[in-house]
């Protein structure tokens, strides 16, 4: 479970100062699938680095499974990150020197969970997303929608508490992002929390609840 | 791959230029040794001008079991001139030189110093030759084009030249049979003859010579020998002085000189190369910023990414070093050895002693490891969420 209380983010410039967040209280239950929606400039973002302790916020709290996450030092976040926390980008950021199973790997290994198990994890998180016949294959090698999918099993492959997708599907076209929210829709199914970003109304109805965005406020939320 | 290259050339710089620079004295020293002191020389005391009581040296010499050969020499000052023939009058100038008297057994010198190898005109000594001398190369015009007040050199002088030579009063008139050149002055400016020779001019009847060169077989420790001579109190009527105690302490300051003066040269090519890195591995992580930003976001630790650039920096100064090693140890050390640069005073080889090497390829690591951790440490610093969305 993830719950934010007063959550505010401003950032300076100069002497003006600009307040992007501006109290935001939420709570995600496990096993949710939620979308957050707005329009350019309405907070979402910002929402999603402060929930996934990628930022710093200016004020409130934030309570991952009751932690306080407020008190973490900068190495437990990162830390936690590791371990409780999965992430897929926008535009994938894959390491382009690594295979699609060494990429899904990494995390795994640096866990020190050992590299037959991280291996073992990495090839059963691609499977699931269903590029079992494409692990020794390079980014470079992968259409867009294969890398984002490369991207969604590094994220799941360690079963984290919570999935956090920043606009997953902005540079795919409708066919991989239909694949894409199908597999975020297996995903939950299957009991996996999922907090994503996105600008389009289809992809929304894929997700339990949607938060509308504006102006840094929560405007309204609605269960599908 | 040039990254590599430039640590190779680094190692190289490092290795090569201070031991060509200390090379070249060792070259020096080591000529003195092959080609005049040997092993071990033993030599006249300050206050004599021979060894007293030669014949029992020679004996207890010839008598170790160490010892592969030996060269007496007895040596005194003389006087040399080449026109007195073509002299029309006594107000023309004589034209002679003076030189060190040297006389040898032409096989015994020739099995310690190999003395025949440096004749560059002529041809070397026989134990039969009668009035005939090598004269060195700095005692003749042609090979010493130098017009100096204080130093003079013959004319027109090539074998079969008759001069004569003036030792102790008496004077002979002799052939020069061959002319010696070498980078070794103590040969350059000597006049050698046949040791009975010298020895009938200034009536050393007694035996008794002025320098004893002792080469040794191989293994056979000088200072070792220098120690058994001295407890059979050679050094009670001469200096007995390996080929090390014999060399003066100009030379050894030259070698501490050139070794300081290559260490200073080398060491402007580890700031090259630390440069060079610390380039490298910033444009590296820069250009990889977001990678590095998407690496923290997804929970690898900035020590885990740190290290890994560290070792990037430490492969490269690795692979350099190896390839440098092999260069080094497998080509340019034994080839320089077999074709010593031609310096004008001595041949110089390459002296890179493995020891001295493992040092400066660990002063490379550390410089290299250092180099490429800083500009790691600035990019990895940075802020997370900054690097993964390319904000400054």
């Amino acid at each position: 479970m993830i719950e934010v209380k007063n959550l505010k983010k401003s950032f300076k410039d100069g002497e003006s100062t600009t307040e992007v967040l501006k109290g935001i209280d939420f709570i995600a239950k496990s096993g949710e699938f939620i979308a957050i929606m707005g329009r350019s400039g309405a907070g979402k973002s910002t929402l999603l680095y402060q929930m996934s302790l990628l930022d710093e916020p200016t004020s409130g709290e934030i309570f991952i499974d009751n932690k306080n996450t407020f008190s973490m030092t900068p190495a437990e976040k990162t830390s936690f990150r590791l371990i409780a926390l999965g992430y897929v980008f926008q535009d994938y950021a894959l390491l382009p020197e690594m295979t699609a199973l060494e990429n899904v790997a990494l995390p795994l290994l640096m866990q020190n969970i050992g590299e037959a198990t991280a291996f073992k994890k990495a090839t059963d998180a691609l499977t699931k997303v269903g590029l079992e016949n494409r692990l020794n294959n390079l980014p470079s090698k992968l259409s867009g929608g294969e890398q984002q999918r490369v991207s969604i099993a590094r994220a799941i492959a360690h079963e984290p508490k919570i999935l956090f997708a920043d606009e997953p599907t902005a540079n795919l076209d409708n066919e991989s992002s239909s694949i894409i929210m199908n597999i975020f829709k297996q995903l939950h199914k299957g009991g996996q929390t999922i907090i994503m970003i996105t600008h389009e109304e289809e992809y929304s109805k894929f997700a339990e609840r949607i938060v509308h965005l504006d102006d840094g406020k929560i405007v309204s939320m609605e269960k599908n | 791959m040039l990254i590599i290259f430039v640590m190779f050339f680094t190692f190289l710089n490092l290795v090569v230029v201070s031991g060509i620079l200390v090379g070249l004295i060792q070259g020096a020293i080591d000529a003195v040794r092959t080609h005049y002191t040997s092993d071990i020389i033993i030599s006249s005391l300050n206050d004599k001008s021979y060894i007293e009581n030669s014949p029992e040296v020679l004996s207890i010499v010839r008598s170790l079991s160490q010892v592969d050969a030996m060269s007496a020499r007895y040596i005194d000052g003389g006087t040399l001139e080449a026109n007195y023939k073509t002299r029309s009058n006594e107000k023309e100038k004589p034209n002679t030189a003076v030189a060190s008297i040297t006389g040898i057994d032409p096989i015994a010198e020739d099995k310690v110093t190999n003395l025949s190898k440096f004749i560059v005109e002529g041809e070397y000594l026989t134990p039969m030759d009668y009035d005939q001398v090598l004269l060195g190369a700095y005692l003749v015009k042609k090979y010493l084009p130098i017009d100096s007040p204080g130093f003079t050199a013959l004319n027109d002088i090539s074998p079969g030249t008759k001069i004569k030579l003036k030792v102790h009063g008496v004077e002979r008139e002799v052939v020069v049979k061959g002319i010696i050149k070498a980078k070794v002055d103590e040969l350059s400016m000597r006049v050698f003859m046949v040791d009975s020779q010298l020895r009938s001019m200034i009536g050393r009847n007694d035996y008794n010579v002025a320098e004893i060169s002792i080469k040794l077989k191989p293994g056979a420790d000088p200072s070792v020998v220098r120690d058994i001579l001295k407890q059979n109190g050679i050094d009670k009527v001469a200096k007995v002085q390996t080929y090390a105690d014999a060399q003066p302490k100009f030379i050894k300051d030259m070698v501490d000189t050139f070794a300081l003066l290559g260490n200073m040269l080398s060491s402007i090519g580890l700031v090259v190369a630390s440069i060079t890195i610390f380039i490298v591995i910033f444009i590296n992580a820069i250009t990889r910023r977001k990678f590095i930003g998407i690496l923290k976001g997804i929970g690898i630790n900035e020590g885990a990414i740190e290290v890994s650039y560290i070792l990037q920096s430490f492969f490269y100064a690795l692979c350099g070093s190896v390839i440098g090693i092999i260069v080094l140890y497998a080509f340019l050390e034994p080839w320089m050895a077999l074709h010593p640069i031609d310096f004008p005073f001595s041949d110089g080889i390459l002296v890179a002693p493995i020891g001295g090497t493992m040092m400066r390829i660990g002063l490379l690591m550390l410089t290299t490891i250092i180099a490429g951790f800083i500009p790691a440490r600035l990019v990895v610093r940075k802020n997370t969420l900054d690097s993964i969305l390319g904000r400054n």
